[in-house]
């Protein structure tokens, strides 16, 4: 097992061996990499780089092979995309910035999903050779509404493919709601019903185009259920066509970046608390891991292992990961800490690394 | 009106993409980077952005001289020129 990690100065993978868990490589060190995904489908690896001075970029590395640079989702010419290119309010340029999401789409290997900033969403059906944008999000209404958040532009950072029908696709906009489409992205509808924002005025404070899921995960053995780690809530929706529920029970703060659900267990959720939302560090400077078993009647603070003084890590929305067992996490954060559990968050190992700001963390085979 | 111009790009470049320095005819430092991209496509996405403009943190200098407006990139050349492609301080 891997464990791959994105940072701001590069892409570290972990492997699992019997002295632990150990830095087997760094790729592109000095690059910051904003994402990364492992495709179990043709057993490739992905690194989106987003490079201080020339662009994103995407680079892709076969089984054994070299990393070899793939085409970055670029969006397509103003002038040839007439109307449909109009800007959302706060919107400055029509050019994509950042890679943020990387997905599989389906079975077939190289068919992949792409959320980029500005908020967009790709599609490439030749691992990376080439891309589309999904014209019928860019193009829907509901897109002039949204806005930026933490960045300046509307940014698109989840995508939840469903494990058995492909074609049924939920991405999280930053700040825009949560999108549904049934028809493998032909046509798109917010379904962030019931999902409360506590930034804008309280007439609006249910608008699903103003929300801002900071990520939201889906339960793959339970696929009608998502979580949401929002601005200002935890929120879940436990069955299709039905509202999210705000979950008010998380001790310490119900604010924070990263969520993971179990894979077969809907009613398991892990968060990172954090004082919100202008300060941004841990309550009490201590680390601590929220978890949920019970669809969030009830949650357990998880410290073993963790800082408990003058810890100051933030964890981003990418920098919680759960394996496929159900059992072993990790997380990194933005002062370059990695821990990982084996026993479900029970208890942390701390790996012992000062690495740099940590982006996104996750598993491999 | 052409002019012959050297193109010459960062050195830093070179970490990630093939940056040749060729002699060029060209009217315009863009006509000049599109002679460049003829040979090198990949370095397109290097230095200009989806919409075609000089990425934010690419700086242009024509004879030693920085040009900092987007327009710049399409402004007529009045004579035979060194064109650098520089990295901007902004933007690491």
């Amino acid at each position: 097992m891997r464990l791959n990690v994105a940072t701001r100065k590069g892409l570290f993978t972990l492997v699992r061996s019997a002295d632990g868990w150990q830095v087997e490589d760094h790729s592109f060190p000095g690059d910051p990499v904003t994402m990364t995904l492992w495709d179990p489908r043709d057993r490739s690896l992905y690194a989106a780089l987003k490079l201080g001075h020339y662009g994103p970029k995407l680079q892709r590395r076969e089984a054994g092979g070299e990393w070899q640079e793939a085409a970055a989702p670029a969006m397509p010419p103003e002038q040839e995309n007439g109307a449909v290119t109009e800007l959302s309010p706060g919107q400055e340029n029509t050019s994509v910035t950042e890679l943020w999401a990387l997905e599989c789409a389906g079975s077939e290997a190289g068919d992949l999903w792409c959320g980029t900033l500005p908020g967009a969403l790709f599609r490439s059906r030749d691992a990376g050779a080439s891309w589309q944008m999904n014209q019928a999000l860019w193009d829907h209404p509901g897109r002039q509404q949204w806005f930026g958040g933490g960045a300046d532009e509307p940014a698109i950072h989840s995508i939840c493919v469903h494990p058995h029908k492909p074609a049924e696709v939920v991405v999280g906009v930053s700040v825009g709601g949560v999108w549904q489409s049934d028809d493998d992205g032909g046509s798109w509808r917010n379904i962030a019903q019931g999902m409360r924002a506590a930034y804008v005025p309280e007439e609006q404070q249910f608008d699903a185009d103003v929300q801002d899921p900071h990520l939201v995960v889906r339960c793959a053995g339970q696929p009608e259920v998502l979580w949401s780690q929002h601005h200002n809530g935890i929120f879940r929706r436990a069955a299709v066509g039905a509202d999210w529920e705000e979950i008010t029970t998380a001790p310490l703060s119900s604010f924070g970046f990263a969520v993971a659900v179990h894979p077969s267990d809907p009613a398991r959720a892990w968060f990172l608390p954090a004082i919100s939302d202008e300060c941004r560090i841990p309550v009490d400077a201590a680390l601590v891991v929220n978890r949920t078993r019970d669809a969030g009647a009830s949650f357990e603070s998880l410290r073993r292992g963790l800082p408990q003084q003058h810890a100051y890590d933030l964890v981003f929305r990418h920098a919680l990961a759960i394996d496929d067992s159900g059992e072993i996490l990790a997380f990194g954060s933005t002062c370059g800490g990695l821990w990982l559990s084996e026993d479900g968050g029970e208890q942390w190992q701390d790996l012992g690394l000062r690495l740099p700001p940590v982006y996104c963390v996750r598993f491999a085979g | 009106m052409a002019f012959r111009v050297q193109v010459r790009f960062t050195p830093q470049l070179r970490r990630f993409v093939e940056a040749p320095e060729p002699e060029v005819h060209a009217d315009t430092p863009r006509a000049a980077l599109e002679a460049v991209f003829a040979d090198e496509p990949r370095l397109r996405s290097y230095l200009l952005d989806d919409q075609g403009e000089l990425r934010q943190h690419v700086a242009l200098f024509v004879d030693g001289k920085l040009l900092r407006k987007a327009e710049d990139l399409d402004r007529e050349l009045e004579q035979e020129c060194e064109i650098h492609f520089m990295q901007a301080l902004s933007g690491g």
